[in-house]
């Protein structure tokens, strides 16, 4: 009976403590997975701001005023342009 | 105390207790201990609300969880309208306790000057903005000083890349990022993203340590594509802008429709203002002019009247109609051409735009006739774009018509319609006599429209609209190299109080390539006041530029050989009155 009884207090012990633990582990990656999150968050916030930005090198009026100033380039007028029909390429 | 009972003893001799007052007392105390242990209980088990939050509240929290508001991108993904996080920073003046050094740290991360911050500082007022909406790099700069009394919050700011290019079709958001004009407020809840918020355990420290439950789980806003193709919104808006300032005009407005699905790629309008910095903008710059204000159109209408003719057999495109001497009385009322022409045949009367002809082919159909085909193009119902606060315009019953106002609808008068309204109606000349939906939000492709008139009417009034562009016509310099255009011009003296004034309205609407329409452009100058002002002068060379550059930027091919297009000289327009 006796030994009985101390098998199941190291049992009772064994599952606190791997209970403390357990918890302990469950905390740490909690946090972890906290901290992902937020870098997650971080990611999709920084995502936005490239998009802004692109778009924003990208505008029209900044494209046409560099191909216009800088590069010099023009539109090509009716009498400069030459059709070449469909059935020719194929 | 044995001296007091003594006394007592002595006084009174102890009287008979009475048998029975050892249990009361005793029941009474039990009794007492019973209501304890009841309502202990009560509380474990029954009441137990209150004791739990007061619990729980030293060691949960309930904290929100953010949602985005949805984009607003073009038909090619390109952004229109972003959402970014950013934060303000706040303050309690009272509770700012900082060496001056601090606070000159604190100004420098703000980037403003220690004299500014303390003057904010101390205004007196309990609760102070001392930056509003910063990148978060700032707000993080400003949290590392640790500062007493300084506080930070999150909040969204929206970015519109395309700024006043298409500030009048997306609108705005106002505070707390909820929509306050055009498509931002109209699709509020399909943009608007919901805040959830979720429970979770705090440490000693405040930090997160455990998730108890989401109690409300956070929803996105969703993302919107719209019709618009922001590679033909610029083209618009550059041409339109362009345009305005070179006729010194009051206002414009330009659509581009697509030809085949209805669908606006582009709508621009003048004046027009910067969504991202909209401070003190007047209301009157807000306005989307070609939804919401409506004219008469003149001369663009003829069509429809020659296409209610041809459609209920009263003429054929080479019926002769005798338009000398160039008017004609109908009692009081006159109605004059611009240069008189003697018999032209009905395509003539759209090629040199005569009001004579157009009003006597008019007067030749039962009333009901023409307002029928008038109606069903869409005229005198809101376009149903998905905009907020669009006109339907002005379309009266057909019973009420005197003669004379039959004959002046036949060219565009006493009739008044808005600009995307009249684009869409030349759908129905574009398609095999279909009118398509106008629609400003992204399709998946061919659309089922409303036939409207029979496909051979439509091919024939797609002849005569290519017949106006020609050489002879009242619009040559809409004539874009390389392609077949249809299309005809307007220009309307505007209604003003009772009469008509000498400010006019040049218009142009028409479509290419004619032998398979892919785009409308619709093109309004409201008011030119530097010398002309017909439509072919006005608005036919704006098309012609939008209508080149869009077809060359999509990539349609060109169906008519490029060296034989007569390039008009100046002046060889027919001109037109209405």
């Amino acid at each position: 009976m006796v030994r009985l009884n101390l098998l199941l207090l190291a049992v009772l012990v064994l599952c606190a403590l791997s209970l403390v633990t357990s918890r302990h582990q469950a905390r740490k990656l909690f946090v972890e997975l906290e901290r992902e999150q937020a870098r997650s968050h971080g990611y999709e916030t920084e995502f936005g701001q490239l998009q802004l930005e692109q778009s924003t090198w990208a505008m029209p009026v900044r494209v046409e005023k560099i191909a216009r100033v800088e590069l010099k380039m023009q539109i090509p007028g009716p009498r400069r342009i030459e059709v070449v029909p469909g059935e020719v390429l194929r | 105390m044995t001296g007091l009972s003594a006394a007592l003893k002595r006084a009174a001799p102890a009287p008979d207790l009475p048998r029975f007052r050892a249990p009361v007392v005793f029941g009474v105390l039990l009794l007492l201990f019973a209501v304890l242990v009841a309502r202990s209980l009560y509380l474990q088990w029954i009441d137990n609300v209150f004791l739990q939050e007061q619990g729980s509240s030293r060691f949960s929290r309930e904290i929100d969880v953010p949602a985005h508001r949805g984009r607003i991108v073009d038909r090619s993904g390109e952004p229109l309208a972003i959402s970014t996080p950013v934060k303000s920073i706040w303050a309690f003046p009272g509770q700012v306790e900082a060496a001056p050094e601090k606070l000159a740290l604190l100004a420098r991360a703000l980037e403003t000057t220690p004299q500014a911050l303390a003057k904010k500082l101390n205004d007196g007022s309990d609760f102070v903005f001392l930056a509003k909406q910063v990148p978060p790099e700032v707000a993080e700069r400003v949290a590392a000083l640790k500062l007493k009394g300084i506080h930070d919050q999150n909040e969204y700011r929206r970015f519109y890349p395309a700024g006043e290019m298409a500030s009048h079709i997306v609108g705005f958001t106002g505070d707390r990022d909820v929509g306050q004009e055009g498509i931002e407020l109209t699709q509020q809840e399909w943009l608007g993203g919901k805040p959830g918020s979720r429970r979770v355990i705090i440490n000693r420290r405040g930090d997160v340590v455990e998730d108890v439950e989401s109690i409300r789980a956070p929803q996105a806003g969703r993302e919107l594509s719209l019709a618009i193709d922001a590679r033909l919104q610029y083209l618009a808006f550059r041409e339109l802008k362009a345009a305005v300032e070179l006729h010194k005009a009051k206002a414009g407005g330009l659509v581009i429709l697509d030809a085949q699905t209805g669908e606006i790629l582009a709508l621009a309008n003048w004046p027009t203002y910067n969504p991202n910095a909209r401070n003190r903008v007047a209301r009157e710059k807000m306005r989307n002019r070609a939804l919401t204000d409506v004219f008469e159109p003149g001369s663009t209408l003829k069509p429809f009247t020659i296409a209610a003719a041809l459609e209920s057999g009263a003429v054929r495109p080479d019926t002769v109609i005798q338009t000398a001497p160039g008017f004609l009385t109908l009692g009081p009322n006159t109605i004059h051409d611009a240069h008189p022409n003697g018999a032209l045949t009905v395509e003539q009367v759209i090629q040199k735009s005569s009001n004579v002809g157009a009003a006597k082919i008019a007067l030749s159909l039962p009333s009901a006739t023409l307002w029928q085909m008038l109606s069903d193009a869409g005229f005198g119902t809101a376009p149903n774009t998905g905009f907020p606060g669009e006109v339907a315009g002005r379309l009266r019953p057909a019973k009420t018509w005197k003669p004379i106002e039959q004959a002046t609808m036949a060219y565009g008068h006493g009739i008044s319609v808005n600009l995307v309204q009249l684009a869409r109606a030349y759908t129905v000349f574009s398609s095999d006599g279909e009118l398509k939906p106008a629609t400003l939000f992204k399709g998946s492709g061919a659309v089922a429209g409303r036939p409207v008139i029979k496909a051979d009417t439509a091919l024939a009034v797609r002849r005569m609209l290519e017949l106006a562009v020609g050489p002879g016509g009242t619009a040559p310099k809409a004539q874009v190299p390389g392609y077949r255009v249809a299309g005809k011009t307007g220009t309307a003296h505007k209604l003003e109080g009772r009469g008509y004034t000498n400010k006019y309205v040049s218009s142009f609407v028409g479509f290419a390539p004619a032998s398979g329409p892919r785009l409308i452009v619709a093109v309004m100058i409201d008011e030119p006041s530097a010398g002309a002002h017909y439509g072919g002068e006005v608005a036919a060379p704006v098309f012609s530029t939008v209508m080149g550059s869009a077809l060359r930027t999509l990539g349609t091919p060109p169906d008519a050989p490029s060296d034989n297009v007569i390039l008009p000289a100046e002046g060889s327009a027919v001109r037109e009155e209405t």
